[in-house]
């Protein structure tokens, strides 16, 4: 048996493209993972899961749903994994595993490496980004049990060379106390894609002026199915990203900004001073009025994504 | 009532990292060290609701660090926390330790019912240390806070979550509140809270005291280096009908990114 524990979160029923990552850098490593959910029926999820490798599977029933009541849903995963001895346990850096993951991490008493780019199952060596990326630190974890979460966007899915059939298990939730209730979740704009684990993202600075301009960006957005950021939003004090593509529309490219962005694939910038420091970061770079670029852009990329 | 607030010093967002060996960060090249900002929101909004409270409410600052920190301290201070713990640490200490030593100064220092902290430090960005004192204190908790409602028996928060949603959640107290940006706009201290500041109590403790009496990390740095970075790019410049076909046939044939 496997002793190394993989978070599976559902979104809509679906396993999220992000635990394919995960279950991609645990076959990678020659290894093969217990995948843990919260689900009560977990048989649709084995044909995807054994492809990725997966041997077993562990469903916890009687909490499907939302992220509530962090502090059981901590304390049965806790359990699982002091029961099954395993040694590592790994999640993604998603709103949900940065909120389970230290809840479980603390009731083990167990170190934990968050934002994780690449891990060393077998050394407990995690390689992660400190200050905003500006150091790119390995971490070595030692214990009884290991913790990480991993950045979105840093692996591509591959599936095992040999696919297994997972058995399930099956845990029901005991109660445990519960000491919050969510209460209501308002959800963001209608089809908006996250940040954090967009593919392409285009970014808009002070130089789009008002917010107004933004549609320029949204429609631009649309077109390549980017989500669309903003100077502030994303950096040391924002969201850290991490895409193929980051498109940065008058934005001058400050340490704070570029902190949060620069692991991105390729960085292209628009920008009409040629002095803007973003262009000593960018793959390509348009010295121009985006005023001018952005719907000529636009109009170009309509047509490349069309097939034309 | 009191109000705690968890703040770490580090150094600011401009600061150029360099490297003093191949596991160190050269602290003595950071030119300027400030009170972590997500920290400077919880400050805020711990003043902001002793504020509400009245004077039976005070404010009271726990930092682990070195020597040093005390600077941030007074910062705290000066921004309207009535008092301060630091725990003297130049040691490294990892996050299970730091979340020990954080809850074991609060428990000695008196009744607890709410907590702010940042929802990470921007030296390590690790995003942990809230999560783990909430279960020590044996307190409920959540992160990344972005509108803060205050109960005797319960809180009320909306924290962000993925594609910009929010969860609205009700916490029982104690509670650990990680705050994060857009919570609140930190205050500019003016020169006679600064003054005042300078003759407020900073209790110094030692990592014994708080229940610290060997140090064993499970989370080790092994290694540190700067990223590799890359080459400059292609910088074009002219009429867009002419620019961005270029960059197109960039993303599309030399990128493949389309
Ligand atoms: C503690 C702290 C934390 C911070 N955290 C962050 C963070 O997380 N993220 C972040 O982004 N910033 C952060 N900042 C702020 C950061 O220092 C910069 O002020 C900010 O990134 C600048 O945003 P900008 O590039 O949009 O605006 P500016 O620097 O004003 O740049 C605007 C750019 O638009 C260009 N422009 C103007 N008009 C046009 C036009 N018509 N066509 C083309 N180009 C045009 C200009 O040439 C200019 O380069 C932080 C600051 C501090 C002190
Ligand atoms: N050394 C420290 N002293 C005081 N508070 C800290 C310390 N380290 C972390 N914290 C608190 O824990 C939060 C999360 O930190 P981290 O988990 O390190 O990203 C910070 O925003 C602080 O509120």
């Amino acid at each position: 048996m496997s002793s190394l524990g993989v978070y599976i979160e559902l979104k809509e029923g679906k396993v999220k493209k992000t635990n394919l990552e995960l279950l991609t850098l645990v076959h990678q490593n020659g290894q093969s993972a217990t995948a843990i959910m919260f689900a009560d029926d977990a048989g649709g999820y084995v044909e995807e899961l054994g492809a990725y490798g997966v041997e077993q599977i562990i469903q916890i029933t009687g909490l499907e749903g939302p992220n509530s009541y962090p502090e059981v849903r901590s304390g049965q995963l806790a359990e699982i994994i002091k029961e099954q001895g395993l040694s590592d346990f790994i999640g993604t850096h998603s709103a949900h595993g940065k909120d389970l993951l230290p809840r479980v991490a603390a009731r083990l008493g167990a170190p934990l490496a968050t934002d994780c780019i690449g891990v060393d199952f077998e050394q407990g060596v995690a390689t992660k980004p400190m200050y905003a990326g500006k150091v790119i630190a390995q971490v070595k974890l030692t214990g009884r049990h290991r913790l990480y979460t991993m950045r979105p966007n840093t692996i591509t899915p591959e599936k095992a060379a040999a696919g297994t059939t997972p058995k399930i298990k099956t845990v029901a939730a005991t109660a445990g106390t519960p000491l919050s209730q969510i209460k209501e979740i308002v959800k963001g704009v209608a089809g908006r894609i996250d940040l954090t684990e967009a593919q392409i993202i285009v970014s808009g600075g002070r130089g789009m002026k008002d917010k107004e301009n933004f549609k320029l960006l949204e429609e631009m957005a649309d077109c390549l199915g980017a989500a669309v950021g903003a100077s502030r939003a994303v950096g040391q004090t924002g969201k850290t990203v991490n895409p193929v593509l980051y498109i940065a529309c008058g934005i001058s490219g400050a340490i704070q900004h570029f902190a949060g962005m620069k692991t991105s694939k390729v960085i292209v910038a628009i920008n009409k001073d040629p002095e803007a420091p973003i262009f000593k970061k960018a793959d390509f770079g348009i010295v121009g009025d985006l005023f001018k670029v952005l719907p000529v852009l636009t109009e170009e990329l309509k047509k490349v994504m069309k097939g034309d | 009532m009191n109000i705690y607030v968890c703040a770490k010093q580090v150094p600011d967002t401009e600061t150029k990292i360099e490297l003093a060996d191949g596991k160190t960060v050269d602290e003595s090249a950071v030119k300027k060290w400030i009170v972590n900002p997500y920290d400077e929101y919880a400050v805020e909004e711990a003043v902001q609701l002793k504020e509400k409270l009245g004077d039976d409410a005070q404010v009271i600052v726990v930092c682990l660090g070195p020597e040093k920190a005390a600077e941030a301290i007074r910062t705290t201070l000066a921004m309207g926390a009535d008092r301060a713990l630091h725990i003297v640490c130049d040691e490294y200490l990892d996050h299970h330790l730091i979340a020990t030593a954080l809850a074991g100064a609060i428990k000695n220092d008196g009744e607890y019912s709410v907590i702010f902290m940042g929802k990470q430090a921007i030296d390590d960005d690790s995003y942990q240390v809230h999560l783990r004192l909430a279960h020590l204190l044996g307190a409920s908790g959540v992160t990344s806070v972005i509108d803060f409602e205050y109960g005797p028996e319960a809180v009320q928060v909306a924290r962000e979550i993925d594609e910009g949603a929010q969860e609205k959640i009700e916490l029982r107290l104690p509670v650990v509140l990680a705050v994060t940006r857009g919570i609140n706009t930190p205050r500019y201290p003016p020169l006679p809270s600064i003054m005042k500041a300078k003759k407020k109590e900073i209790k110094k403790l030692t990592p014994a005291d708080v229940g610290i009496s060997e140090i064993t990390n499970n989370e080790e740095i092994v290694g540190l280096a700067l990223p590799t970075e890359k080459a400059a790019g292609k910088v074009v410049e002219g009429e867009a009908a002419e620019t961005v076909p270029e960059l197109v046939n960039f993303l599309s044939n030399e990128a493949k990114v389309l």
